[in-house]
């Protein structure tokens, strides 16, 4: 342990204020887990952001939001209220010996407080900011309001999910800023290289639309060169090869599995066909086709029909487990479609040591939590440390790092500052 | 007269990458490396390009591998170095681009990279302080580690799948592979923490991204919350359990959308006044946000009545001038003639060598000091092979002509 701790703490010389919201966490959540110095700000009374579900044994507490906990851990956390005077006086004490600062506030607030970039920078001309915007710094839409349904739909994701006769559908737990947050660090990362190599700080402004458009894969091209739109097709895809659509969820004994009919670079479905005829269940039209002239483009949706009937009666014979076993021997791409007791269970995910149980004394309990997001072999990550609780760590920085009196941080509190 | 201003310097200028990926998951993260300045050389073979090399559309469509808009799309400013890497004279080649690289990015099935002889202690041997990433489907290590996957299995294994679609129907999909575009944001921050460690250190290293690792993190909570309250999150539509309205609304045309969502009792204000306070809105099922809850249905119905007669370009903006939260369910036409994109400089119209005028993506954040930024189309297929060799590998012309004869360069 103590021997990560220290190849872990090249990064650790540095520190990022963390001003976000739930648009921002993630963000600050990766730079915590490479090792940097994470200290999240919070409104004296505690985020808001503490208020959102689930809780710890369903108990609606703001030192029990899981949501706080799963994108927190590896931060320190101070109160302060940077809407006072003497708050954004002490945040600029703060910059000064800070290397990012990471937000996610209405476009333009900090600038109105006077903690915008451009201030910040004249403090400390190596800070590096990190605003998380809903569209960006310009154009039409910059001030429209964007919880995650709207950023679905307006960055192009939602259209073509779900079911034909049905209104498309966003993905139940809110994924739009999570992109925003998670390109947000590949920016504040991006700049500290550069910072690095040059000395200089920067602004990176991230657009949460931009953020899902840029995950659309072919959507842009297929209306550029084709002036094709492609409509939700529920459990089956379309768009991938010719005009046709191919199913993606099929039912088997105990459930469903995730598979497709795809030939190509990818040779699976001969293999397939081998197993099935192994157990006696490809008849004359299966094995009759010859899968390395089979030409995805040209092919007919009643020919996939046919391949499907038949794939689906043999899928329909066995279990997840058993599919998914023998598939994982045959090298065919199948798997189950899941739930969170399955992830848990994932043989996969336990012998790679995933899960990191967090101690959170706070509870008299441990929490397993999923583990760093990348093995690195020189550097390894961890979770050092669960969230921290409101102003938990506000001695340690006003009094021990800042050099506040005792009494300056009564004054503070009770002039709600901090 | 104007100085014209010099270009700004890009944040990886110098950085050179020595990219093995395909199709989406390492190609996404060298594409962040290139915009942003690195020198990135994708290694292609002739005999089996990239698979987006080889799907629909295609410009005029036509197939042929330097006309596919999907590839084009993900990789401007990269440099496309055709060989064949199982080449007996392969070796040689390799060695240099070894030696030359920073980074090696690679997205083949655990093993194969090992049994050609370029795993990382190889690659170390050649050059000590190598950084490797690699990323799969499930980890280089552990009983699935060789599972033949893609993406969209995934999807359905990392119980993502399980959240998408309507509490009465099958688990879905988004129209994109979801973890392919969450995996590669990890990786490119980890290329940058593992290059400063480098610089500071001299120690290179190797970077096991597991897609399935990485991508739990987009689901956490949900997770924590199954850990501890045994609670298995499912799909809801486009519910949401502290607003109503919450949903998409059909509008005036064919298939078009809009979203609306109301969390507040302003919010709630700002839709009856945007409605013209319909006499239904004053009634006590719909005055409280736990009663519209109660009454979602018939809410919902309600807000379709008045969305479908108009377009939803002027449901949003009616309903955004009142401080609600509305949004056009954009679709690919929309998309591509977003003014808000466009403005913001993430779709790059580059001139590609054999498409003409084409969009390439360009990246989804802006930097004040070293933004991304278009240096060239995405390559046609081999168009930088001579160029690698002879400029950034220094082999000599003979030697060069001589690989290129012995078919090295297929």
């Amino acid at each position: 342990m103590a021997s990560t701790e220290k190849k872990n703490s090249f990064l650790n010389n540095h520190r990022a204020l963390d001003l976000t919201d739930n648009r921002g966490f993630l963000c600050g959540k990766i730079l915590a887990d490479l090792g940097i110095d994470v200290i999240k700000i919070e409104p004296p009374r505690g985020d808001p952001a503490r208020k959102i579900g689930p809780f710890y044994k369903n108990i609606a507490h703001p030192e029990k939001s899981l949501n706080w906990f799963a994108f927190n851990s590896n931060k320190r956390g101070i109160t302060l209220d940077i809407g006072t005077l003497d708050g954004q006086e002490i945040f600029k004490q703060l910059v000064q010996g800070s290397d990012f600062v990471i937000e996610s506030y209405d476009r333009g607030y900090m600038d109105e407080l006077g903690i915008g970039y451009k201030e910040l920078s004249k403090i400390n001309q190596r800070i590096i900011v990190t605003s998380i915007l809903p569209f960006g710094p310009v154009g039409p839409y910059k001030d429209y309001k964007a919880p995650d349904i709207v950023g679905m739909a307006m960055g192009g994701v939602m259209f073509g999910t779900g079911e034909p006769e049905r209104p498309p559908v966003r993905i139940s737990f809110p994924q739009a800023y999570l992109q925003a947050a998670s390109q947000a660090a590949v920016g504040t990362m991006i700049a500290h290289y550069y910072r690095q190599r040059t000395g200089k700080g920067q602004h990176v402004m991230v657009s949460m639309q931009a953020s899902l458009a840029w995950a659309l894969t072919n959507t842009i091209s297929w209306w550029e060169l084709d002036r094709q739109i492609f409509q939700r097709q529920g459990i089956y895809r379309a768009g991938i090869g010719a005009k046709v659509k191919l199913r993606l969820v099929w039912p088997c004994k105990d459930g469903l599995v995730s598979f497709m009919v795809i030939v190509g670079a990818l040779r699976y479905m001969e293999v397939l066909v081998q197993w099935m005829d192994s157990e006696g269940m490809a008849d004359e039209h299966l094995k009759a086709i010859k899968w390395r002239e089979f030409d995805m483009s040209k092919v007919t949706q009643s020919e996939i029909d046919e391949i499907e009937k038949r794939v689906g009666r043999f899928f329909s014979m066995y279990s997840r487990d058993e599919l998914y076993k023998e598939s994982s021997k045959r090298h065919i791409p199948l798997a189950p479609v899941s739930g969170f007791d399955a992830v848990l269970r994932n043989k996969q995910l336990r012998s790679r040591d995933y899960w990191v149980d967090v101690d959170h004394p706070e509870l008299k309990s441990k929490i397993r939590y999923p583990g760093p997001f990348l093995k690195f072999s020189e550097t390894p990550m961890t979770i050092r440390h669960r969230a921290p609780l409101i102003g938990e760590h506000n001695e340690d920085v006003y009094l021990g790092e800042l050099g506040m009196s005792k009494r300056e941080l009564v004054m503070l509190k009770e002039g709600g500052v901090i | 007269m104007k100085v014209a201003k010099e270009p700004p310097k890009d944040a990886l200028d110098g950085i050179k990458v020595a990219d093995f990926s395909w199709i989406l998951a390492g190609p996404l993260v060298t594409k962040c490396l290139a915009d942003h300045g690195a020198m990135v050389v994708r290694i292609e073979s002739g005999k089996r390009p990239c698979a987006h090399r080889a799907v629909a559309p295609f410009k005029d469509r036509k197939p042929g591998l330097n006309r596919a808009g999907y590839f084009a799309f993900y990789n401007a400013n990269k440099l496309s170095f055709q060989m064949n890497i199982d080449h007996p004279r392969a070796k040689e080649v390799l060695r240099e681009l070894i030696m030359w690289a920073d980074v090696v990015v690679e997205n083949f099935s655990p093993g194969t990279m090992d049994k050609k002889g370029m795993g990382y202690e190889e690659l170390r041997k050649i050059k000590k302080d190598i950084i490797m990433l690699r990323t799969s489907n499930q980890g280089q290590t552990g009983p699935f580690a060789k599972h033949a996957a893609l993406g969209m299995q995934l999807v359905a294994l990392s119980g993502l799948s399980q959240l998408i679609g309507w509490p009465d129907g099958d688990p879905l999909q988004t129209t994109m592979v979801w973890t392919d575009f969450v995996v590669p944001q990890f990786g490119v921050a980890a290329i940058m923490a593992a290059l400063d460690y480098r610089d500071k250190t001299g120690n290179g290293q190797i970077l096991d991204l597991s897609q399935f690792e990485a991508s739990l993190h987009f689901l956490a909570p949900p997770i924590l919350d199954y850990v501890v309250n045994q609670n298995e999150s499912m799909r809801m539509g486009n519910r949401c359990p502290c607003a109503a309205p919450h949903g998409a609304y059909r509008c005036e045309g064919e298939e078009r959308w809009c979203v609306i969502a109301v969390f507040t009792d302003d919010e709630w204000e700002g839709l009856c006044k945007a409605m013209g306070y319909p006499p239904w809105t004053t009634h006590d099922k719909f005055s409280t946000l736990l009663a519209r809850k109660e009454n979602e249905d018939e809410l919902d119905q309600l807000i379709e009545a008045w969305t479908i007669n108009l377009s939803p370009e002027e449901v949003m903006s009616r309903l955004q001038a009142e401080g609600v939260a509305a949004g056009v369910v954009k679709n690919g036409q929309d998309i591509y003639e977003d003014p808000q994109l466009r403005q913001g400089n993430h779709l790059w119209p580059l001139e590609h060598k054999e498409m003409g005028m084409l969009t390439h993506m360009g990246q989804p954040f802006t930097m004040s000091e070293t933004p991304a930024r278009p240096r060239s189309p995405a390559p046609l297929l081999g168009e930088h092979t001579e160029y690698v060799c002879r400029q950034l590998l220094g082999i000599s012309e003979e030697n060069f002509s001589g690989l290129s004869s012995d078919g090295v360069f297929e």
